[in-house]
């Protein structure tokens, strides 16, 4: 065993050693608590060194240089903080900002924009550069992801996010120079290209290149209507993390305040997508038992999550026939609500206004999918509101919500058991299917309902569960496309043999969705620890149930007696099911 | 336990369709990019040869060599529009280029260059609709003892005076139509 080498080198006249390999903007972090200001760097993400504004002054060395990508070597001298580099520093985030629209107070980023926020940290007071401005169409009528190039400062971080974690590669620069501009191939609109809807570019952005389009006007709208109806469904996701927007510790789950604040917004009933989450999985696990016993069509692959739909149906068609055909969660709660809840009510489907609250911006796309809207052109979900844009107006409307009362869903719809809770996490759908699975092949529930195996927030996983003495079931699991390519090409060529392959499109699954808050102060996009916390609040709220089992969930045993029938049956294919086509451009994986 | 069985592939009729918007010696040569481990590096040499064969790189061709290479599309457009080489339209049947160099220059290049976009109609860099000319700008072309010089196809013109340039624009609609009857008479 060698010893590992090291390398010492002074930092601001400090002598720090630290392992060879470890970068200036690492060494300075890790020895002396030094945050050098930073706009490309992303640890997660491949180097790129574009932005300049980690310069650092190193002596010997005619430039500065970019302390994100240059490694230390011995007897290295490096100046952080010299009066040089600091007016370096600045006129570098200067420059960037003269080239940048002058929106701040009218942006949706201001007060949560990391240019700002590095504009502040290097001094820019005043803006002594005038020049010309880029100027490029502003693509705003997207379904889900509008784009600005003229806030984009080309750091790249959104570029490597669709390609390296999303293995979409949709996203890159076009042209040269001073009319470079970050767009999909024949700078097309997002929706005409390969883009996949899941918004990751727009967590990735550190300015406000990328947004969801905005639906809240929409809800406002719909919330004054006196003829319309308005309900509301929360994602499991939501309650994990919307207390972040108002100050709670990360982490905290606010079910009952989520469901205060959406009454007190005017919503006429409130209900809980984690009630269908169970039903999904009844029909899903039903799904999946139908072929196992007949041994086909496996690899079941999950399908509630509509990045990872998009991405099926664009990068991997050939795989179709595995997809589960069951609608997602949100589409299943809107199926029900303009179908069965319409009758019950008596309510015509159109005078009901089905709002999702979803930590995704996919769902936006899912629920104008074709499939999804009635001959009468009336869509089961008429309006997706991010998790930030539900934020926004909660705080639009004067109400703090972590100093709301709690409340509770509404019934039949808004009851759920834990296994619905935790859909919300990589790995949540596969854990809620087995904890009915498990229990329909051995005749009796999971002694432990916690498979703690397929739990973490890593990227991939791969797990054998042994059911009884005859039966090992395989299961994968990935968040994060590229992981899920990783797992698909196994399966596919590698001859590796799963029974269920659970795919979620954004990192962690919908904690990490690309609708979800944007990291507070002292986490990046990406984060594990954010996710890991976010994901508690998730096992946290399912530990706490008395019902763990979807198939135990009384709402849906009623459902199913009152109204579906049995699971799989001709009315849930009718009303809960969906297919699946080939979609063009095909994407190159 | 069997894993998939293929019914919903669209790979081979991507693959046909983009075989068809080129042309088999592109393809061939890109079949054959395909094989080292260095597939991708390749990309320039294949958008050389389709700017080659078609004058210029069309969305098809770009969205064909992007699936035969397996190279995303956003990176394949990134790569062609990066370069003053690659084109994204269709050019002119003939190419008039004037010289803004500063022999040129000094010598009443800009007068000329301002006649030319008057009369054809277009800007720098664009087409006529009848696909005729193209006008573009080039910086010397080493024959400064001419100056202002305009470069037509391969023929190159020297001394040229603002009023010389209808007459010259006539020349070559003359001589495309003069080729347009020979073709037609050739293949009758």
């Amino acid at each position: 065993m060698t010893q590992e080498q090291t390398v010492t080198l002074t930092i601001d006249d400090v002598k720090v050693t630290v392992p060879k390999g470890t970068t200036i903007m690492e060494a300075a972090e890790m020895k002396l608590g030094i945050r050098i200001p930073r706009l490309c760097y992303h640890p997660d993400l491949s180097m790129q060194g574009s932005c300049r504004v980690c310069i650092v002054e190193v002596k010997g060395m005619p430039f500065y240089m970019a302390s994100c990508s240059v490694e230390v070597w011995e007897g290295m001298e490096v100046q952080t903080n010299s009066p040089e580099i600091r007016q370096a520093r600045r006129d570098i985030v200067e420059l960037l900002l003269d080239n940048h629209p002058r929106a701040c107070l009218t942006c949706d980023r201001d007060g949560n924009c990391e240019l700002q926020r590095v504009a502040y940290a290097t001094g820019v007071r005043e803006r002594l550069f005038a020049g010309e401005r880029k100027r490029f169409p502003i693509e705003e009528n997207g379904t889900a992801v509008d784009r600005n190039p003229e806030k984009c400062i080309l750091c790249g971080r959104c570029v490597r996010t669709c390609a390296e974690v999303q293995g979409v590669f949709n996203l890159s620069q076009q042209g040269r120079g001073f009319t470079t501009v970050v767009s999909p191939a024949h700078n097309d609109n997002m929706d005409a290209s390969v883009c996949i809807q899941c918004g990751q570019c727009i967590a990735a952005c550190p300015t406000a290149a990328f947004t969801e389009h905005d639906n809240t006007e929409a809800v406002w709208k719909a919330l004054a209507d006196p003829r319309k109806h308005v309900v509301a469904q929360t994602a499991p996701a939501i309650r994990a993390t919307i207390g972040e927007e108002f100050g709670m510790p990360i982490g905290t789950p606010a079910t009952g305040k989520l469901v205060t604040a959406l009454r007190r917004l005017g919503f006429d009933k409130v209900f809980d997508t984690n009630f269908t989450a169970d039903l999904t999985i009844v029909e899903e696990a039903t799904e999946f038992l139908n072929r196992f016993e007949k041994g086909e069509r496996l690899p079941l692959l999950t399908s509630c999550s509509p990045g990872w739909v998009n991405f099926l149906e664009k990068f991997y068609p050939e795989l179709i026939p595995n997809a589960s055909t069951c609608r997602s969660p949100m589409s299943m709660m809107s199926s029900l609500l303009k179908n069965y809840y319409a009758e019950q009510v008596g309510i015509a489907p159109k005078n009901i206004f089905v709002v999702g609250i979803m930590p995704c911006t996919a769902k936006k796309f899912e629920s104008r999918r074709p499939e999804f809207i009635s001959k009468d052109g009336v869509p089961d979900t008429d309006a997706v509101l991010t998790t930030r844009e539900l934020a926004w107006m909660i705080k639009n409307y004067g109400i703090n919500l972590a100093s709301l009362p709690d409340g509770n869903f509404d019934s039949p719809l808004g009851e759920s058991s834990g296994a619905a809770d935790i859909f919300g996490t990589t790995g949540g759908v596969m854990e809620a299917a087995l904890r009915m699975a498990v229990e329909k092949i051995t005749g009796a529930p999971p002694e432990n309902m916690e498979f703690k195996d397929v739990r973490a927030v890593e990227g991939l996983r791969e797990r054998e569960l042994k059911v009884n003495e005859t039966l090992t079931l395989r299961v994968g699991v990935a968040n994060g496309l590229t992981n899920a390519k990783t797992l698909l090409d196994d399966a596919l060529n590698g001859g590796k043999q799963f029974h269920i392959i659970e795919v979620m499109a954004c990192p962690g699954g919908c904690i990490g969705g690309g609708g979800q808050p944007y990291p507070p102060r002292g986490y990046r996009i990406l984060d594990r620890r954010l996710l890991a916390k976010r994901a508690e609040a998730l096992y946290t709220i399912d530990g706490a149930k008395a019902v763990r089992s979807s198939n135990h969930n009384p709402a849906i045993k009623s459902l199913y007696e009152e109204y579906l029938g049995t699971p799989g049956g001709k009315k849930a294919h009718a009303l809960l099911h969906t297919h699946y086509t080939p979609r063009l451009p095909r994407g190159v994986r | 336990m069997k894993n998939t069985t293929i019914v919903t592939d669209n790979r081979e009729e991507v693959r046909r369709r983009s075989i068809e918007a080129l042309t088999p010696e592109i393809v061939a040569f890109i079949e054959t990019c395909n094989q080292g481990d260095h597939a991708t590096s390749n990309l320039i040499g294949a958008l050389h040869r389709v700017q080659h064969h078609f004058g210029y790189l069309g969305r098809e061709q770009l969205d064909a060599v992007a699936q035969l290479l397996q190279v995303p599309a956003a990176k394949v457009t990134g790569v062609a529009t990066f370069y003053h080489f690659f084109r994204l339209e269709p050019r002119g049947r003939f190419i008039i280029n004037v010289c803004l160099g500063t022999a040129c220059y000094v010598k009443g290049a800009e007068r000329v260059a301002d006649r030319l976009a008057d009369e054809l109609g277009i800007a720098f860099g664009e087409t006529t609709k009848d696909g005729l000319f193209s006008l573009e700008s080039t910086r010397c072309v080493g024959t400064c003892g001419l100056a202002p010089v305009v470069v037509i196809g391969d023929k190159v013109y020297g001394n040229v005076t603002p009023d010389q340039v209808p007459g010259l624009i006539e020349k070559y609609v003359l001589l495309a139509q003069r080729e347009d009857k020979q073709a037609r008479e050739s293949k009758a």
